[in-house]
């Protein structure tokens, strides 16, 4: 028996007016993976989720949880999910044990089992201390942890979390992080959004990245860095080199301009083939371009983002030459730090 | 644009999962039960008690309306319609019952507008529950706001000296009366809060027909000093035979077909707005 997957989506779209939001969308999520949405703001991820999550009609193509038609059959499909919003959705006026406890009601349970459901995932997200405080006096982390928390009253099969860590400080992402592992070590499938290409890689099994309504791509972020190259020759340029220089210098060698950091003086050149790592810096050395550190790393997948969508990380227009690998200014090249958003929102 | 879909290959290697999705599937109802939507529908109240525990000044307008216009109305225009005050007091009070009441359902359309556009609702949309619930259980809890604000109302009417000729009996049945036709016709204001852009809109679309209808009524002057074409309005006018059938329970303690006619028209307002705000609470999303 193949097993159903948790999420399967053929073609499908959302209009707003004339515009298409999602476009012609196909999406297949395994049971018990964490797979990954990314994509810019506005790429569509937010509509693709609600439509998922019976929160928006479709207006085009077809969409399954669990073998399920989310159109046929919306309360059955709201049965097996859980959602927790972009936007925190609890109840301000309520304090975090009687907004759990009425989510528990609302969903069958007994007074008794909903008030001790509460406490446990009270308990669970470490919010005991919290648990009678009103929602108006929490913080922002506090907030997205009584979301999730009370998204999973029910233990349901299916999460969508839709950007679970934006705005979240490196620690509180972290305990985030390993919350979600601790879901799918637990038998839950997750579903979740992010515009930080550095949690997708770190946390999904799978990443499918969308731009501008569209999937682009889909593979496990191994598959998709091995898209760009097979590895990023990372240059710290020594204070005071000539940065302009620098790029020339790399283009004349590879034939494309490397992703640059201007603050850090910090250059990463995918490579094709790590054997050309020598002639650019052969070539460095010849331009007098002097350089503080050097690293050969696998790319990170900001390069896969420009090498996928051509246009960086904005929603814009302009940017992209319909080179391969276009020239970008990406902020915050320290891969595998979750503290930095490794996309900036706008430029 | 340079489309790269990799062929999906083996995910991480984890231990089998222990939810069963496939029983999960097999455990859903295809809808809420009746017994679901009561449950819910009581939980939603709960909720709305809360809030009017966390915040009682949404009472002031309720508490307010009736003390200040029973006051006003019974000076200004006592003597000039009755005589006295004292003669007035039996025509006005079930008027200004019916013109409180009504003036509450529209804080119950307001409000539900402004609960929609919050966060929370979201997770309502998200969950598996009836989509009345979330209507209907704040209107159970506004119920409170009803039986106050006629309370009260007849209350103001001791102190300036009414004596209801029905005794309390006759009183207590025109309160309830009147709760009922609040409560019933605030479907009809749930109905323009699910439709409306904003809170602001829904003030303003309700005041629209509540003035009319509490004013151009037999509320606070006999209809037979009206002019004809008036007097045939304020006839089939609603709120003409609420007020008359608080009245005739009120002051002489008798059940009317006035009565009746208020009842039943309570229960189209019903019939025909449940479905329809239920409707247009599931479209609009
Ligand atoms: N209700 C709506 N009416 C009209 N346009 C909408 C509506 N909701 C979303 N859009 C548009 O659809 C596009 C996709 O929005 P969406 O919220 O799905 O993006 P997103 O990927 O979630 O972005 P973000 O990272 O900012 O959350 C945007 O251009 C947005 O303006
Ligand atoms: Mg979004």
């Amino acid at each position: 028996m193949t097993a159903t997957p948790a999420v399967r989506a053929d073609g499908l779209v959302k209009r707003f007016g004339d515009f298409r939001a999602v476009d012609r969308i196909d999406l297949e999520v395994r049971h018990g993976e964490i797979f990954g949405v990314l994509g810019p703001n506005g790429a569509g991820k937010t509509t693709m989720l609600k439509m998922l999550a019976t929160l928006l009609p479709i207006d085009g193509g077809r969409a399954e949880i669990f073998g399920v038609d989310v159109a046929a059959q919306p309360h059955r499909v709201r049965q097996l999910i859980g959602v927790t919003g972009q936007y925190a959705s609890v109840d301000e006026d309520l304090s975090a044990t009687e907004n759990l406890w009425l989510f528990g009601r609302l969903q069958g349970l007994k007074a008794a089992d909903a008030r001790a459901t509460a406490r446990r995932l009270l308990e669970q997200f470490g919010l005991e201390d919290a648990a009678e405080r009103k929602i108006s006096a929490f913080s922002g982390g506090m907030r997205r942890r009584l979301d999730l928390a009370a998204s999973l009253i029910t233990r349901p099969p299916l999460i969508f979390l839709d950007e679970p860590t934006t705005g979240l400080d490196p620690r509180t992402r972290g305990q985030m992080w390993n919350t979600i592992r601790g879901l799918v070590e637990d038998g839950c499938t997750v579903l979740l959004t992010t515009q930080y290409l550095d949690e997708a890689d770190q946390l999904a099994d799978r990443v499918c990245v969308i731009d501008q309504g569209r999937k682009v791509a889909e593979g496990t972020p191994d598959e998709l860095k091995t898209q760009v190259g097979d590895s990023t020759l990372q240059l710290q340029l020594a204070p005071g080199a000539d940065q302009a220089l620098a790029r020339e210098v790399v283009f004349r060698v590879l034939g494309e301009e490397p992703v640059t950091t201007p603050e850090s003086g910090r250059m990463n050149v995918p490579l094709d083939v790590a054997d050309r790592a020598a002639d650019v810096l052969i070539a460095l050395r010849e331009a007098a371009v002097s350089i503080s550190s050097v690293s050969v790393a696998k790319p990170s997948l900001d390069e896969v983002f420009l090498a996928l969508t051509g246009h960086g990380t904005d929603t814009g227009t302009g940017t992209g030459t319909g080179t391969a690998r276009p020239a970008g200014v990406v902020p915050g090249q320290d891969t595998n730090s979750p503290d930095k958003p490794v996309m900036e929102k706008a430029r | 644009m340079n489309t790269l879909v990799a062929e999906p290959s083996a995910a991480r290697p984890r231990s089998a999962p222990a939810v069963d999705p496939a029983a999960a599937v097999a455990r859903t109802r295809a809808r809420p039960g009746l017994g679901d939507t009561f449950n819910q529908t009581f939980a939603m109240a709960w909720r709305a008690l809360k809030k009017m525990r966390r915040n009682p000044e949404q009472f002031f307008d309720v508490a307010l309306q009736p003390l200040l216009f029973t006051a006003m109305f019974a000076y200004v225009f006592g003597g000039a319609i009755s005589g006295d005050v004292d003669s007035y007091l039996p025509l006005l009070i079930p008027g200004i019952v019916a013109q409180t009441v009504l003036t509450t359902c529209m804080a119950t359309g307001v409000q539900m507008r402004e609960d929609m556009d919050k966060g929370v609702f979201d997770r309502f949309r998200s969950l598996p529950m009836s989509r009345i619930a979330p209507l209907a259980g704040p209107m159970m809890a506004d119920l409170i706001r009803y039986l106050i604000a006629a309370v009260l109302t007849y209350l103001m009417g001791l102190i300036l000296g009414y004596r209801p000729g029905g005794g309390v009996l006759g009183v207590v049945g025109a309160v309830l009366l009147a709760v009922f036709t609040g409560w019933a016709l605030a479907w009809a204001f749930t109905w323009i809060g699910t439709l409306a852009r904003s809170a602001r809109s829904v003030q303003g679309i309700s005041m629209m027909i509540l003035f009319p209808l509490t004013f151009l009524s037999n509320a606070f002057v006999p209809a037979d000093t009206l002019p004809g074409w008036l007097e045939s309005f304020t006839r089939i006018n609603p709120v003409s035979h609420l007020v008359s059938g608080t009245r005739d329970l009120a002051n002489n303690g008798v059940i009317t077909a006035q009565v009746g006619w208020t009842l039943l028209a309570g229960l189209a307002v019903i019939v025909i707005f449940m479905p329809l705000s239920v409707a247009s609470y599931k479209r609009h999303l």
